[in-house]
């Protein structure tokens, strides 16, 4: 019970501090938190829309139903290399578990994208789309597991990050495959038939074609909720191997 | 008298991270010879270092700049692993105080303490109880709120003891952090590690200032190139240590 009160604790003062020191401004980062992912959008609609000229049913949320929960991984990702970089000073003096901060920054992420929820309703409306009684366990569900993958490569990028500082750069290179990689700007079904049961290789893709099943056809599919699970739950193990394995050389390197 | 620092055989040694510093591209491209380097070019910055500190006693580390003494505060407050040899710790210790502190620079002072103050053993609500004593130690005055890029070494040593000074430590590690701050609050320090001790904390404090350490310090020992030289009652160490930097 101490232990777990000593937990709160930390955890609740590291957000505090992010929120600090990440936005200055709270409402700033909210309405940043909307624009971003936004603007992405809106980038996107008009180079498929208008001139390639995909022909996609309701193709604002066919795009945000995906781009808003990759808006989320790809930010969590690409910032993950400073997490213990930019905190040398705790690091390097105090004893505290220090696979919170990784926790802290991407369980800030992932409220950022539940801020941004509102909007993917907005436009479930504007096309009629079925509020079906998927969302409730849905959201929360694919959000977790998400939360799941972020936290796990936030740790081992950051973690590596230390020993290898130009890590950063090959993880942006990656995410931009990645992007082009997960059905995100096209359907999973827009994929040659050839290639199409490699697509969920990608552990990025089966769980952003839950995220835009859920939205889109207000359903869920147990194939790629199983499958993102089982990936998250090797994510979760993979990272903490590295994690445990660098942990104790961190306060040598920073 | 029970001990609560024990140190057996321990050497401390750094692999070199230049070898890392190309980056992963470099590593894998140079890979055999990268891992050579990692593996056998390593700094030796402790060797086989032994000795036992019992429960309240006052112990100085002392030794010219690079023997080893942050590396052997580092292995006590556990945030260094020794290569071969053991460290037993067997009480709670404080956080390694020296010079910049474990703060953040776009904070301010008071939110510093906040953070600090949780990441060191209180819970909020402690924190929160103690937030004036601590901010009425550091005498900071209106910088208390401003982000702590903008203090002096002297100011930001302020900060950090002043919290410490509010922790209930069971062993209190000071590195080298008296020396900045300014003669008045100096004296204010070293009366409150007085009353540590008095009230049996166990204090290892590294310092130049030979004074310091007879003041506050019963025992003393002296680390040369990275070895053990001379472990005793502090005035006999201070003798042998003051000697030789005059005769070497
Ligand atoms: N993280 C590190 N990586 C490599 N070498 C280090 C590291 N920390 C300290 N050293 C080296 O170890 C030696 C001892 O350092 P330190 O314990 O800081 O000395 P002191 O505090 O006595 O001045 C120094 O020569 C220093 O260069
Ligand atoms: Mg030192």
């Amino acid at each position: 019970m101490n232990e777990l009160r000593r937990y709160y604790d930390i955890i609740f003062v590291l957000t505090q501090k992010e929120l600090r020191t990440r936005y200055k401004n709270l409402g700033l980062g909210y309405i940043w938190s909307l624009a971003n992912p936004l603007a992405y959008s809106a980038v996107y609609y008009f180079v498929f829309k208008f001139v390639m000229k995909v022909k996609v049913d309701c193709f604002p949320l066919f795009l945000i139903s995906a781009l808003f929960p990759w808006q989320w991984f790809s930010n969590s990702v690409g910032v993950a290399w400073i997490t213990y970089l930019g905190n040398a000073p705790l690091i390097k003096k105090v004893i505290f578990p220090r696979n919170l901060l990784p926790f802290v920054v991407s369980f800030q992420d992932m409220l950022h994208f539940l801020a941004s929820v509102p909007i993917i309703f907005l436009f479930m409306a504007i096309y009629s789309k079925p509020f079906t009684w998927w969302l409730i366990p849905g959201i929360p569900l694919l959000s977790v597991i998400q939360f799941a993958y972020t936290y796990s490569l936030g740790l081992a990028i950051s973690s590596v990050n230390l020993f290898f500082r130009d890590l950063e750069k090959l993880v942006g290179v990656f995410m931009t495959f990645l992007f082009y990689l997960t059905p995100i700007v096209y359907s999973s079904d827009m994929v040659p038939e050839a290639y199409r049961p490699y697509t969920v290789l990608n552990p990025v893709a089966p769980l952003m074609m839950s995220w835009r099943l859920l939205f889109f056809e207000g359903r869920m599919d147990p194939g790629l909720l199983g499958l993102s699970v089982v990936y998250g739950i090797l994510f979760l193990v993979v990272s903490h191997l590295i994690y445990r394995k660098l942990v104790w050389r961190f306060a040598e390197v920073l | 008298m029970s001990t609560v620092i024990r140190f057996d055989s321990v050497s401390k040694h750094y692999p070199r991270y230049h070898h890392l510093s190309g980056g992963i591209k470099n590593f894998l491209f140079n890979l055999p010879k990268s891992i050579r380097g990692l593996r056998e070019d390593r700094f030796k910055a402790l060797e086989e270092i032994s000795f036992s500190i019992n429960s309240g006693e006052s112990v100085a580390f002392v030794g010219r700049n690079g023997a080893g003494k942050s590396t052997t505060l580092g292995l006590i407050a556990q945030v260094l692993k020794p290569t071969t040899g053991q460290v037993t710790v067997s009480r709670r210790v404080s956080p390694l105080l020296e010079l910049g502190g474990g703060f953040h620079p776009d904070l301010s002072g008071i939110e510093n303490i906040q953070l600090n103050g949780v990441l060191m053993g209180l819970s909020r609500k402690q924190v929160k109880s103690r937030m004036e004593a601590i901010i009425d130690f550091a005498e900071l005055g209106e910088f208390i709120d401003q982000p702590i890029r903008t203090y002096s070494s002297g100011m930001l040593s302020r900060l950090g003891f002043s919290v410490i000074a509010n922790l209930d430590p069971e062993i209190l590690l000071i590195d080298e952090v008296l020396a900045v701050g300014d003669a008045s609050f100096q004296e204010k320090c070293l009366k409150k590690i007085s009353e540590f001790k008095k009230s049996g904390v166990t204090i290892v404090l590294v310092s130049h200032s030979e004074n310091d350490i007879l003041r506050v310090c019963d025992r003393a020992i002296w680390i040369e190139n990275h070895r053990l030289r001379m472990d005793g009652p502090a005035g006999d160490v201070m003798t042998g240590y003051r000697d030789s930097v005059s005769h070497p």
